[in-house]
């Protein structure tokens, strides 16, 4: 049975290995946070870590996940104190929130690899990630305000 | 205190009549003090309200909470004037039930429906706590005041919690104060009222624990994925089921009859794979071999169709609006302007697609789903399964976006039927293909106006007539003219002052669902209406923000009587809210002035502005554009304005016009529905296009502060912003769009 480590957790997957890692983590682990949203890789709401990297986990098989380290939003701290998820607090920037655990997701692989990015930086990371709401100008203050306090 | 007991007030609530109707009616049906009321019992007011004995305050919010930020917004207004300290306050999302009054989250309508009676609410039940810390001191209750969750007596200082008050209070028979006894805290004396407050589910939402409709799993629940008809009015002849079953997890396949249309909030119908998990329905759902019998919208072309209503709209059509002589008077124009617009179709998108949870057992139905609209699930589920309503609940969940999709019950219908049908809790899941191919689309629309401009550039005529298919279309066959309620926004209110106006409606036919968009038929006619308020600009040799302001003329309240027209004003008094072309100027002006308007600007950038009143609000905008040698567009700049009257959580009132240009722009420059045989050609981001962060602006929003009654926030930000994209393109391009979305093609350098 394929075993995956989510959170530092390994958990038995009894799944077919194509099954989107997104599912998974849904439907048989049980960890909501990573949200489903177009399911082709176009709108980031399914965002998790592989091994620090983001990707999107609606198309990302079981198969390609097993063996590495998968980080969700609930793993990225436990209690919401992580750098990126204080900015969102501070900022108010969810307004559903829908989205916001890929985007913050997708910000803090951003910010662990890039410490101060540039505009463009923070443009061509997280343009993969739709929010409808409309909270772009918010989030983009976020990120810059955990660069600047770094 | 102030006692605001006077005719103004009344006019107040009387505005709100329906719902303060409703709001009496939980005060009758959960009357004050319980019968048998104990020294333990939970002080319960009003329906809205319990303060338990050790002084914890829950406060109901029983609208949606979609992102606006109302669940956090109106509790705040009961909390002040109950004098709660906001800190020992729990907000509880209530269930779909008309003991709340309206609870259906649409048309901008939470706070200016239900700021006045959560300040009863509020108000009455800190006066019955007053009174029950009169009566243990042997005082008069008009001594005593409610401070930060304690009252005291004032002149002595003496001091009783909320919790000691609240346990006397459930246990002494201590009515509620009459209408004409209730005194409400004045404005200097608020604490939440006009603050920014950080919204209840802030901390959940970001790590990721907040509980959406899609999050929702009960003991023994399945997942269904449902194949419905590509064509609108569709069903399926027959269908196999073979290959499906083998998938591993798929357990059953079964049909849900399809509604005959016009299917309303019905379902539409299709066969729907029940599975262990999601991917297995979906991937069950692939294999699946359906005959299709595509009904009477299969010719359906978008191309032709918006020919048709192009044509139409050249053609008189029924007269809305009629002021003067319009004919006569474009007869005798020096200047006459014509100029045709077109909107397209759009999809919701909202990020959590419909969904819902339904178990049906031992003849009641209980639902968890993302809802609008929460009673409106509650009746559908009722009549499909032919159940009573006091047989179905109905759990509302946090909704990942809505814009109006979500007032539409049919994807809770199919998950109650779906549990009916098959004896286990189930959850329907929509992918987002199905969400951009069977939505309650916004309506497209084509529209035609006319101007006559005097020597001067003042305009002696206008007329503007419009074509659309109707909502009611979904929902009533052979409806092919718009409603009133459709026509005031932004036709038969158009607030400029000329001297002839008339405005017309031509026949649309329908062919899908028609639905409520964020500021619905606002999007459309505002964008006609101020492109062409800026063509009449650039006719006259003038400055548009000039020319608006001598459009918008001497501040007047629009007089809809004198102009024949049937205005309901989304439903709210004239008298109370008047459409006021004073706060049309006065909105414009704030915004103007903080936007740089008339500084040099390099080539091929520009300013555009726009202003108009929907949802009893007043938004303007000024939006600057860049665009490139091969015409691409970039946003450097917006300002946007609103004039809503009393602001409530002006942080969150901020958020939604951020959202609303965000909107704007997907809707002017990406977005764009077009269906072929009747099948919608998009299927998901990938084709549906919405703003991301690429294109996102400097956004400055401005508040007009103002304690008018509270307005609409969550969409009148939308219109303006469109218009003044296009608006700023023409001064940067000297090329005029009358199209959405916006074709970058257009606009090379040449």
């Amino acid at each position: 049975m394929p075993q995956i480590n989510i959170n530092g957790a390994v958990h038995d997957v009894d799944a077919d290995p194509q099954m989107p890692l997104l599912w998974v983590i849904r439907d048989l682990v049980g960890l909501t946070g990573t949200k489903f949203g177009c399911g082709v890789g176009a709108c980031g709401a399914c965002t998790v870590h592989l091994d620090g990297d983001a990707v999107r986990s609606c198309v990302t098989p079981l198969s390609a996940a097993t063996g590495h380290k998968i980080v969700t939003i609930e793993g990225l701290s436990t209690d919401g104190t992580h750098p990126v998820q204080r900015a969102w607090q501070a900022n108010n920037v969810p307004q559903c929130g829908y989205c916001q655990p890929g985007q913050i997701m997708q910000a803090a692989a951003l910010l662990k690899q890039t410490a101060k990015p540039t505009d463009q930086e923070i443009t061509d990371a997280m343009s993969g990630n739709i929010c409808r709401c409309g909270t772009y100008v918010r989030i983009r203050a976020a990120i810059k305000s955990v660069a600047e306090a770094m | 205190m102030t006692t605001v007991v006077n005719l103004s007030r009344r006019e107040f609530v009387g505005g709100a009549a329906g719902l303060v109707l409703g709001f009496s009616i939980g005060f009758r049906e959960f009357p004050a003090v319980a019968a048998e009321a104990h020294a333990g019992a939970a002080f319960e007011p009003n329906v809205y309200l319990t303060i338990d004995p050790s002084g914890d305050v829950t406060i109901v919010a029983h609208r949606s909470e979609m992102g606006t930020g109302i669940k956090t917004g109106l509790p705040m207004v009961l909390a002040d004037e109950l004098g709660a300290d906001w800190t020992r306050v729990k907000i509880v999302q209530a269930q779909g039930d008309p003991k709340y009054g309206d609870q259906n989250t649409d048309g901008s309508r939470s706070t200016r429906q239900f700021y006045e009676p959560m300040r009863i609410a509020g108000a009455s039940a800190r006066q019955m706590l007053e009174a029950a810390a009169a009566h243990v001191w042997s005082v008069n209750a008009n001594d005593c005041q409610a401070r930060n969750h304690t009252i005291v007596h004032v002149p002595s200082g003496r001091q009783l919690s909320f919790g000691d008050a609240a346990r006397i209070a459930a246990t002494l028979e201590i009515a509620p104060p009459d209408h004409m006894e209730l005194r409400f805290r004045p404005a200097n004396e608020w604490r939440y009222v006009g603050k920014p407050v950080p919204i209840v589910d802030l901390n959940a939402i970001v790590r990721g624990k907040a509980t959406y409709g899609i999050d929702v799993v009960l003991p023994g629940m399945k997942y269904a994925s449902i194949e419905r008809c590509p064509v609108y009015g569709g069903k399926a002849s027959q269908f196999d089921a073979t290959e499906a079953m083998k998938v591993p997890g798929v357990e059953q396949v079964v049909e849900i009859p399809a509604t005959p249309i016009p299917s309303g909030f019905y379902p539409l119908g299709g066969i729907a794979v029940i599975a262990s998990n999601t991917w297995s329905a979906q991937q069950g759902r692939e294999k699946l071999k359906i005959t299709w019998d595509f009904g009477p919208n299969a010719s359906h072309d978008s191309t032709a169709y918006r020919a048709q209503l192009e044509a139409t709209a050249k053609q008189p059509g029924r007269v809305v609006r009629n002021q003067g002589n319009v004919d006569a008077a474009l007869g005798a124009a020096k200047h006459h302007i014509a100029a045709d617009y077109f909107v397209p179709y759009y999809a919701h998108a909202p990020m959590e697609v419909p969904n819902a949870v339904a178990h049906f057992v031992d003849g009641k139905c209980e639902i968890w789903t993302p809802t609008q609209f929460p009673q409106s699930p509650r009746t559908t589920a009722a009549q499909v399964l032919g159940l009573t309503e006091e047989d179905v609940t109905v759990n509302v969940t946090l909704l990942g976006g809505a814009f109006g999709r979500k007032s539409k019950s049919d994807y809770v219908a199919e998950a109650a039927l779906l549990s009916r049908k098959i004896g286990s809790p189930v959850k329907v899941t929509w992918t987002r293909e199905d969400e951009i191919q069977h939505d309650y689309y916004h309506a497209i629309s084509a529209q035609h106006l006319e101007a006559g401009l005097d020597a001067k550039g003042r305009p002696s005529a206008w007329l503007h007539r419009t074509v659309f298919p109707a909502i009611e279309s979904t929902f009533q066959p052979d409806v092919t003219y718009g409603s009133a309620g459709e026509l005031q926004q932004g036709v038969t209110d158009m607030p400029y002052a000329i001297a002839n106006v008339r405005c017309e409606n031509g026949p649309a036919a329908n062919h899908v669902r028609i639905g409520w968009y964020r500021s619905v038929y606002n999007i459309p006619h505002a964008f006609a209406v101020c492109s062409f308020a800026d063509e009449l600009a650039h006719a006259a040799g003038k400055d548009p923000l000039e020319y608006l302001r001598e459009l918008l003329g001497e501040p007047r309240k629009l007089d809809f009587a004198a102009m024949h027209v049937d205005y309901p004003n989304y439903g709210a008094s004239l008298d109370m809210y008047p459409a006021d072309t004073g706060r049309l100027r006065g909105v414009l002006d704030l915004v103007a002035q903080n936007s740089g308007w008339g500084s040099r600007l390099p080539s091929r950038h520009g300013r555009g502005v726009a202003v108009h009143r929907s949802f009893l609000s007043y938004a303007a905008a000024v939006v600057q554009v860049a665009v490139g040698a091969d015409g691409q567009i970039t946003i450097p700049r917006v300002d946007i304005g609103l004039d809503c009257g009393l602001v409530v959580n002006p942080d969150r009132v901020r958020a939604q016009l951020e959202g609303a240009v965000i909107m704007g722009i997907s809707n002017a420059l990406y977005s764009n529905i077009s269906i072929n045989q009747g099948r919608i050609e998009q299927s998901n981001f990938s084709d549906y296009l919405v703003a991301r962060t690429d294109i996102t602006p400097e956004t400055h929003v401005h508040l007009v502060e103002s304690s008018a009654p509270p307005g609409g926030v969550g969409e009148p930000g939308v219109p303006p912003i469109a218009p003044a994209i296009c608006n700023a393109i023409f001064a940067a391009t000297g090329k005029r769009i009358r199209a959405l979305p916006i074709d970058p093609a257009q606009l090379k350098s040449t």
